[in-house]
């Protein structure tokens, strides 16, 4: 394998590519073993503690401990993503639209909307939701998600649209299209799956902010894992945390599979290719996602 | 507006704090992440491969959840920090480095292989090639992702708010519960506070990419 460093190794640089693998792997799992020694010093790895998954204490069914992390705390997750993501999606269409229209009482309203929402956390829009606004902590963290997200994803599909060819707008005006015709037959649906791949990895970013949740209050996930904590003690809290994080690990990692199969599967098909889903830089179609900055 | 002007010294002081954990953390995160990216180029396919998992794994993690397990979590392990700042640099750190190691990853493959080629070929040696040709054009194409991904780090910092760190954030829900008339105004100001940040260093990141497509 050549790359930009160095080049296709020989048979002796191969042989200590190998050793300096090898000696790099060893490093690595006693890495691992330390961590896993100092688990076990910990008494993490007592069956007494991971009990709590099929005979938890305090007379409790292994079901409803269960039930309350998969269906209520991660159904709750989910709502609150479900609800938001197709909300920010319409939002940040419009505010697309709206951005780049020549009638400037329509365009800096929306520039002003996306910078001003863009620059800030969601989890403070949040918070203004469930105090400003007296939303309900679910709506409240719809809120949150929506605003933000409705910025992220106008500025996607703005670089979409951007991006496409000057010919594709001029042969749309050159056979009588309207503005507005070119806009919504020809330009939008090639920014939309020129940046699938981004919006995807966005409604990844999407569904991690959902945890942000937990701060305010919603009653998602990560809060089962808090209430269940406290319920049945501090002692229980590692493997709850286990389960718990690998709930949010798993599907978001299924959902960036997702996005780069996208990518590959758009780039081979469409002629001007598909945005990338995790690089966005090296000076290919840029999509301001989040999934490369970790917002 | 009285709730505002009559505690802008809490203002000061969790401004403070949001950009002093932002400059830790994303020096932090900058060191860790070059290292990681280092590790994710190299020849040797285990640290290859210890980067690529680290990467995939951070990236598909809330940060909340990496949050509660410094807080929560970790000292039940035997892992203990001495205070909540400590436990939110570490957190915000791991959690921006892998953002990092993929800015700096691509930045390195960005760079022409023909570049190399033409380097080693006029005889310049391993060193004399990365330190001459390879790092001053990657560098050029790090630095708008960096930027961007320490004002994500900015807003970042907020999760720390939640999590018992006294900055912008949790000075915001101090002030708007202890004056419940004031709440719009209290949170509008926390929130022209991060715009403060946030905005003059996204003006600075398209500036600078401007600059460098120009110079190519």
């Amino acid at each position: 394998m050549s790359s930009v460093l160095y080049d296709t190794p020989g048979p002796r640089a191969r042989r200590r590519e190998r050793i300096g693998s090898v000696i790099g792997g060893l490093a690595l799992l006693a890495l691992l073993g330390f961590g896993a020694w100092q688990l076990q010093k910990n008494g993490i790895f007592e069956a007494e503690r991971w009990s709590i998954y099929f005979d938890p204490p305090k007379n409790q069914e292994a079901a409803d401990v269960w039930n309350f992390l998969l269906v209520e705390g991660l159904g709750a997750t989910l709502r609150a993503a479900a609800i938001a993501a197709p909300l920010a999606l319409a939002l940040g269409l419009i505010l697309a639209v709206g951005r780049i229209t020549p009638q400037r009482w329509i365009s800096w309203p929306s520039i002003f909307v996306i910078e001003i929402f863009r620059g800030l956390p969601v989890v403070l829009m949040m918070l203004f939701g469930v105090l400003a606004l007296n939303l309900s902590f679910l709506e409240a963290v719809v809120f949150g998600l929506v605003v933000y997200n409705m910025a992220i994803f106008a500025e996607i599909l703005r670089a979409g649209i951007v991006s496409l060819p000057a010919g594709q707008a001029e042969a749309a005006y050159a056979v009588g299209l309207t503005r507005t015709q070119t806009l919504l037959s020809i330009l939008l649906p090639q920014a939309v799956r020129r940046m699938l791949p981004s919006l995807v990895s966005q409604l990844v970013v999407l569904l991690k902010d959902s945890s942000l949740g937990f701060i305010i209050g919603y009653a998602e996930l990560l809060r089962s894992v808090q209430n269940l904590r406290d319920f049945f003690g501090i002692r229980y809290v590692v493997p709850l945390f286990a389960v718990g994080a690998a709930i949010y690990i798993i599907i978001n990692l299924t959902l960036s599979r997702l996005a780069v199969y996208l990518e590959r599967r758009g780039s081979a098909k469409t002629a001007g290719g598909v945005a990338a889903a995790k690089e966005a830089v090296g000076g290919q179609v840029q999509g301001p996602d989040d999934r490369s900055t970790g917002a | 507006m009285d709730a505002i002007f009559s505690n802008l010294d809490l203002y000061w002081q969790g401004f403070r704090m949001t950009l002093w954990l932002t400059l830790a953390s994303a020096a932090t995160a900058l060191v860790l992440g070059t290292i990681l990216a280092a590790f994710r180029v190299s020849p040797v396919a285990s640290l290859r491969w210890f980067g690529t998992v680290y990467v995939e794994l951070v990236r598909n993690t809330p940060l909340t959840i990496v949050f509660f397990f410094f807080i929560f979590v970790a000292p039940q392990v035997g892992i203990r920090t001495p205070s909540f700042f400590v436990s939110a640099w570490v957190a915000l750190s791991i959690y921006t480095a892998a953002f990092v190691c993929e800015a700096v990853r691509s930045g390195i493959n960005s760079v022409g292989v023909g570049q190399a080629e033409a380097a080693r070929a006029i005889g310049l040696t391993f060193t004399q090639t990365l330190q001459l040709i390879v790092l001053p054009q990657a560098f050029r194409t790090v630095v708008p992702p960096l930027i961007n991904i320490f004002i994500a780090l900015t807003k970042n910092t907020s999760v720390a708010g939640g999590f018992a760190v006294t900055e912008l954030f949790a000075i915001g829900r101090r002030l708007a519960n202890s004056n419940p008339a004031d709440v719009i105004p209290v949170l509008i100001g926390i929130g022209v506070c991060y715009l403060i940040l946030t905005i003059p260093s996204g003006i600075l990141a398209s500036w600078v990419e401007r600059k460098v497509v120009f110079a190519r």
